[in-house]
């Protein structure tokens, strides 16, 4: 939950007014879900309403937040690594929401940035990061750096190309940088959707031979990275053997099959496989 | 052959019917994404005036997507009914409107009717109509179903429960039902989205409900939300299946992106029909549509996203389902942007599902990319059960935790029964009785302590 008020108010203010207690409330340790809310005649007690609208409000506000870039690329410039800043053709977010389209190509200004920076490297790089606010920028902003910091050490004798920090950027946007920068591979960091539950979860889409006109089958995702759902450490792991697979396959997406396995306990991690990112 | 339309000096002209139920439309961004929507308000209204004074006929002789290319297009016109048409065979689109809302066109008229109309006059009619159109004529129809108990009879309002856990954890679910169940939803259906297309996974989850059901004598359906093929699956390994759940699109190509066709539909239903687990009734298939979805697999061949929508309705037609949902607001803003959006959609749906015989049900939701609120879903909730909706869901504090989107919670659901007055289905209002959880006149009662589930819940 993004936020839970304390319950002992909201049993104190239900005996004034007449809430009626859900007396099976021990059942919440079972789910995150909104169960044994009470009720005021047949509606929600106050305290209830407040806390869902916090939390849809803590989702919009993560929606509309914008990705502070400066302080982005100002961290990552204090671990060495280079950095681009590029944005889609979808100029501001009521565009971006509207159109998916723009969210997928650079936009004109974009482009030469790209061409400039290969220009005056000789060797093609085989890794490229782009980091996209999506439809989070709140998620980029708390979850990338943590994850670089636990996939780079681990990527051995691979060429790193720049970071490439992306505005109102959807998935597909990896493929234009990916190609400009003659990558081999391309994976992008995205702001997913968010709910009410989590205004920060982050998703990791690897492309293959990143180019214009790649479809999602052709991608392999990893979604729901944040402390409270998959953690960096687990994501930088399935994400560096599933890049491997994809080196030795010669492609990624449905092709590629991830078979690490799952985490203690054998449960499904929340929201794998149901990718809700911006694509 | 196109239409062309003068206001005052401007001339429109549209290529094709197409175009013309496109540029017709109300404006909603999944049109505008596609290039489909009108130009300017002043094209809009000239679609609408030339679409008024287009015979019904014309339907019949102009598929929007060809007959040789689409099978939903082939089921559409090889099934349609020409003896029920023949009521309305003369009439133009604008007098259909005028026609359905006449006193004279009564719910047996209306059920009459229902094989003669197409999905494409359907959305046609409803382009000419104002929201309240859309209630006034809804309200008359009547759409009865049954498999465990009785859905859509006059002055019912049929809730799905929707217990999702973001992992499947027996016991997380089991919590997220025994709350619906306390607040008297779960008549429509215990349907669980899963988490995973784990086979085992699927199949465990189906056991539980039945299990549960059984043992407490629960008169309702259950059902897992998986791909068709799953379903198929797991009524070869035995599990209870009641229900086959499926989302369709209204196009051939829409439906292949669902990994779907109707050959496998129909081999879902039988294999379903033949485990012979209805006591009531046999309509036993569960389908979920949504405005958006054939854009979204490229798949809307230049056809507006509301008539593609009454399109699937065709195929759910074909199937007798017990229940169809409409996910209203789950796909996004870039298809439905606001809550001006939504509702207008809800409506529609609602209104060409009903006016084509289908047991219309709504998902009022909406995603935190969207502009839309609470408020906009509770003016949809209030809208729908005024129109006569089946059924919608219920979902713990409206916060689905596992799909990351908001729809209609338990209370949402008692509130629309309270203020409108409606009950739950026949069977599942006299087990609510008998267990205690509410009273004859539906009143939710406060929990005695030997109340069969509050000690299922102490013991879980």
């Amino acid at each position: 939950m993004a936020k839970r008020f304390p319950s002992t108010k909201a049993a104190n203010d239900g005996q004034l007014s007449g809430v009626r207690p859900d007396p099976w409330d021990q059942l919440r340790r079972y789910t995150p879900a909104r169960i044994a809310l009470g009720r005021a005649g047949v509606s929600l007690p106050t305290r209830a309403v407040l806390e869902f609208d916090m939390a849809h409000a803590c989702a919009r506000d993560a929606v509309h937040h914008r990705l502070d870039a400066a302080a982005l690329r100002e961290a990552l410039g204090a671990r060495g690594h280079a950095t681009l800043e590029v944005a889609s053709a979808a100029g501001d977010r009521q565009t971006y929401l509207r159109r998916p389209d723009l969210g997928r190509r650079l936009d004109a200004d974009s482009r030469p940035v790209l061409d400039r920076w290969r220009a005056a490297h000789r060797d093609e790089p085989d890794l490229v990061l782009v980091l996209a606010d999506g439809l989070s920028a709140l998620a980029l902003e708390r979850h990338a750096l943590p994850l670089i910091d636990e996939l780079v050490p681990g990527l051995g004798e691979l060429r790193l190309g720049p970071m490439v920090i992306a505005r109102q950027a959807r998935v597909a946007l990896g493929d234009e940088i990916g190609a400009l920068l003659g990558a081999r591979q391309v994976v992008v960091l995205i702001g997913e959707r968010p709910g009410l539950s989590s205004p920060d979860s982050l998703g990791l889409y690897l492309t293959h031979g990143p180019r214009p006109g790649r479809t999602d089958a052709e991608r392999n995702c990893i979604s729901n990275v944040r402390p409270e759902g998959l953690s960096c450490v687990a994501a930088a792991r399935r994400l560096s053997f599933l890049m491997r697979g994809a080196r030795e396959l010669g492609a990624s997406g449905i092709a590629l099959k991830d078979d690490t396995p799952l985490p203690p306990g054998g449960a499904p991690v929340p929201g794998d496989g149901r990718p809700i990112g911006p694509r | 052959m196109g239409f062309s339309a003068s206001v005052g000096v401007q001339r429109f002209a549209f290529e094709d019917l197409r175009a013309l139920l496109a540029k017709a439309g109300p404006a909603r961004s999944g049109d505008a994404l596609a290039g489909l929507a009108a130009n300017s308000e002043a094209e809009r209204m000239a679609a609408r005036m030339v679409l008024a004074d287009l015979p019904l006929r014309r339907f019949l002789d102009e598929a929007v997507i060809p007959y040789e290319l689409d099978e939903v297009t082939r089921l559409i016109l090889d099934s349609h009914d020409e003896s029920a048409f023949a009521a309305i065979s003369s009439l133009t689109v604008g007098q259909l409107r005028e026609h359905l809302l006449c006193d004279e066109t009564d719910t047996a008229a209306l059920r009459r009717l229902a094989s003669g109309i197409t999905p494409e006059m359907a959305a046609a009619v409803s382009k000419l109509m104002r929201n309240q159109d859309l209630i006034l004529v809804a309200a008359k129809c009547k759409v009865v179903t049954s498999f465990r108990n009785t859905l859509g009879l006059p002055g019912r309002l049929a809730v799905r429960l929707q217990p999702n856990h973001p992992t499947d954890d027996p016991k997380g679910v089991a919590a997220s039902m025994l709350d619906g169940l306390m607040y008297g939803c779960g008549d429509a259906v215990i349907g669980i989205n899963p988490a995973s297309d784990n086979l085992p996974a699927i199949i465990a989850m189906l056991q539980l409900v039945d299990d549960f059901r059984t043992r407490y004598a629960v008169p309702t359906q259950s059902c897992v939300l998986t791909h068709v093929t799953n379903s198929l699956r797991a009524i070869d390994g035995g599990a209870p299946v009641d229900l086959v759940f499926q989302s369709i699109g209204g196009s051939e190509k829409t439906n292949e992106s669902f990994g779907i066709d109707l050959a496998l539909l129909r081999e879902a239903q039988a294999a379903a029909r033949s485990l012979g687990r209805g006591t009531a009734g046999e309509n036993l298939m569960y389908f979920e549509t949504g405005q958006g979805s054939a854009l979204s697999a490229n798949a809307h061949g230049g056809v507006d996203q509301q008539t593609l929508e009454v399109r699937a309705y065709a195929v759910a037609r074909a199937f007798e389902p017990l229940l169809v949902n409409s996910v209203v607001g789950f796909i996004g803003p870039e298809y439905l942007y606001d809550g001006k959006q939504i509702i207008r959609a809800g409506l529609e749906d609602h209104f060409c599902g009903k006016l084509l015989g289908l047991p219309m049900g709504c998902d009022i939701c909406y995603t935190n990319h969207a502009e839309a609120d609470q408020d906009d879903m509770d003016n949809l909730l209030t809208l729908l059960g005024v129109a006569g909706v089946n059924f919608v869901m219920g979902v713990p504090g409206a916060d689905d935790v596992m799909l990351n989107y908001q729809s209609t919670s338990f209370h949402d659901a008692a509130y629309l029964r309270r203020v409108l007055g409606k009950r739950c289905a026949p069977e599942f209002e006299a087990w609510l009785i008998d267990s205690g959880i509410a009273d004859t006149d539906g009143k939710l009662l406060p929990p005695a302590p030997g109340q069969p589930l509050l000690q299922l819940a102490a013991s879980l």
